[in-house]
């Protein structure tokens, strides 16, 4: 697909998926999320929501106000007038803690990218990660930005019963559980700040295009904390 | 005024619904609500219910409740199910009065998957982010039901008994209609082919968040690492094995799989009544012909709501 071009596909009565290229790319995310606000601005007639993903965004609508055609044609004006450099995302600093139980990957982590848990811990805190779409369950918002060097696949086996809270990593991405659930990523912390705030003004903490940083905090703080 | 229900028996997956919490995909939430949208309206609007009042969805695994205070106005709708009022058998759709000291029985019966206990009043339930409807991986919502468990309801109606038609568009359907992708490139022509003539059959692997099916494998064409996008509820994603799933009303909102095709929404609640082993098919049409049978659906549905919320009062 050729880099500024979008290509326009169906979904039921009700949706056009807006692909933006093939393979994740920054320069991609921008515009799928240069989109995404755009539509916010100036949502079209039976706009219903905006889904972003990593190279496109799902916009949905209501099949008695509009049709696909019409949907495209309004996409299509918003793409041309919505290109630019991004606004930096508001940024959250998120306390972890990578100690002990609460890490139970710490170890085996370090292993396979040769480095000690300290330097594990100093790559996740150091880097400025970026909420790249939310999926999976309620609040899991995708974290990429993570170092080269924490770049791992999944685990071989999911381990059941996670707690809400964890710190997961894989595929180049991490993630603030939200819920307890089964998972193959690797559990590095655990997080006392709730990613569902439970704030019925701001349920999710996070919007897409976010930025997060990690501050690694003792078992003392973590336990300390509301 | 409140009306008390006790649980007496609820299998699993018997969960509070409501209308749904749509517009919040883009934090990870579907839109849940009842799998049976039309039966879970037409039962509210038997009872004289704001479109959006909470009742109960019942699966399967059946429900029995006891009326241990007051008097409410109740209305069953869904599948086939058999429904008992102190042992006595009513009709599969159904509204009538419980009275302190009834005993209602909703179990599974001769089709159907999901029946729904709509209640003339307001169902005690804690909403979670503006909506009653259980989001069942998470149990988060209104929740589930399990025996021993009290219901409150609030400003109780009684409501004359009557039975309630069951509509065309509610019964279970074995062909349902669907447009092509939005990643059906991913598939070849014989891969296309087997999915739009089947065999299918729907596999024990059935619950809110979606359904998976038996039949011909159609895996994707090359081996894919498709980067994670939206996926919506009627979505037939395929798994790198050739298995396909139906996305339903508790899906996860986003997945690397890619979709062959998606099922149109009016055919979705037919398609929730099926039971593991029903046979399936599906029919292609335009994304106009799409909006066309959206349309008119929609119309019928408005009329038939209509003409429920004229009865017998």
């Amino acid at each position: 697909m050729p880099a500024a071009e979008a290509v326009f596909r169906p979904v039921a009565e009700h949706g056009l998926l807006v692909d933006l290229a093939d393979r994740p790319a920054r320069a991609v995310h921008d515009r799928v999320l240069a989109l995404d606000r755009a539509l916010a601005a100036a949502p079209f007639p039976g706009f219903v929501e905006a889904v972003p993903g990593h190279v496109n965004l799902l916009v949905r609508f209501d099949p008695l106000l509009t049709d696909h055609r019409a949907a495209e044609a309004a996409i299509a004006g918003l793409l041309a007038r919505s290109a630019g450099p991004r606004p930096p995302g508001r940024l959250h600093e998120i306390g972890i803690c990578c100690e002990g139980d609460l890490a139970p990957d710490m170890a085996e982590v370090a292993r396979r990218t040769g480095l000690s848990p300290d330097g594990v811990v100093a790559l996740l805190a150091g880097a400025e990660h970026e909420v790249a779409i939310y999926g999976f369950a309620p609040g899991y918002a995708y974290l990429t930005g993570l170092p080269e060097p924490l770049h791992l696949p999944r685990k071989p086996a999911a381990l059941r019963d996670v707690p809400a809270g964890s710190l997961l990593v894989a595929a180049g991405q991490c993630i603030v559980s939200t819920l307890t659930m089964p998972t193959g990523w690797w559990i590095l912390g655990r997080s006392p700040v709730p990613i569902l705030t439970g704030n019925p003004a701001r349920p999710f903490r996070f919007d897409v295009g976010d930025r997060v940083r990690f501050r690694p905090m003792s078992r003392a703080e973590y336990e300390a904390a509301p | 005024m409140t009306a008390r229900l006790q649980v007496v028996a609820a299998g699993p997956h018997v969960t509070v619904q409501d209308a749904g919490r749509p517009g919040l995909m883009r934090f990870g939430v579907p839109g849940s609500g009842p799998m049976d949208r039309l039966a879970f309206a037409a039962g509210n609007r038997a009872l004289g219910n704001p479109a959006g009042a909470a009742g109960i969805e019942v699966s399967p695994g059946g429900l029995v409740l006891d009326c241990t205070t007051g008097a409410v106005g109740v209305a069953v709708t869904g599948g086939g199910f058999l429904v008992t009022l102190n042992g006595v058998t009513r009709p599969g759709w159904w509204r009538g009065t419980l009275r302190s000291g009834d005993r209602l029985a909703i179990r599974p019966g001769s089709w159907g998957s999901w029946a729904c206990l709509c209640l003339a009043g307001d169902l005690e339930a804690s909403p979670w982010l503006g909506s009653r409807a259980t989001h069942a991986p998470s149990g988060l919502g209104g929740g589930r039901l399990a025996a021993g468990q009290g219901l409150t309801v609030h400003a109780p109606r009684e409501v004359a008994a009557a039975d309630l038609i069951l509509p065309l568009p509610a019964r279970p359907r074995h062909a349902v209609r669907v447009t092509m992708g939005p990643q059906e490139r991913f598939f070849d022509a014989a891969a296309r082919s087997a999915f739009l003539s089947g065999p299918w059959r729907l596999s024990p692997a059935f619950d809110r968040m979606g359904l998976r099916l038996a039949g011909p494998a159609i895996p994707p064409a090359a081996t894919l690492d498709m980067p994670s996008e939206a996926v919506s509820r009627g979505s037939v994603q395929v798994a790198g094995d050739g298995v396909a799933t139906v996305l339903m009303a508790d899906h996860q909102t986003t997945g690397g799989y890619p979709k062959i095709a998606t099922v149109i929404d009016a055919d979705l609640d037919a398609l929730a009544q099926l039971r593991p082993g029903d046979r399936l098919a599906f029919r292609a049409v335009t994304p106009d012909m799409a909006v066309t049978i959206a349309r008119r659906h929609a119309a019928t549905v408005a009329r038939y709501l209509d003409g429920l919320g004229r009865y017998g009062d």
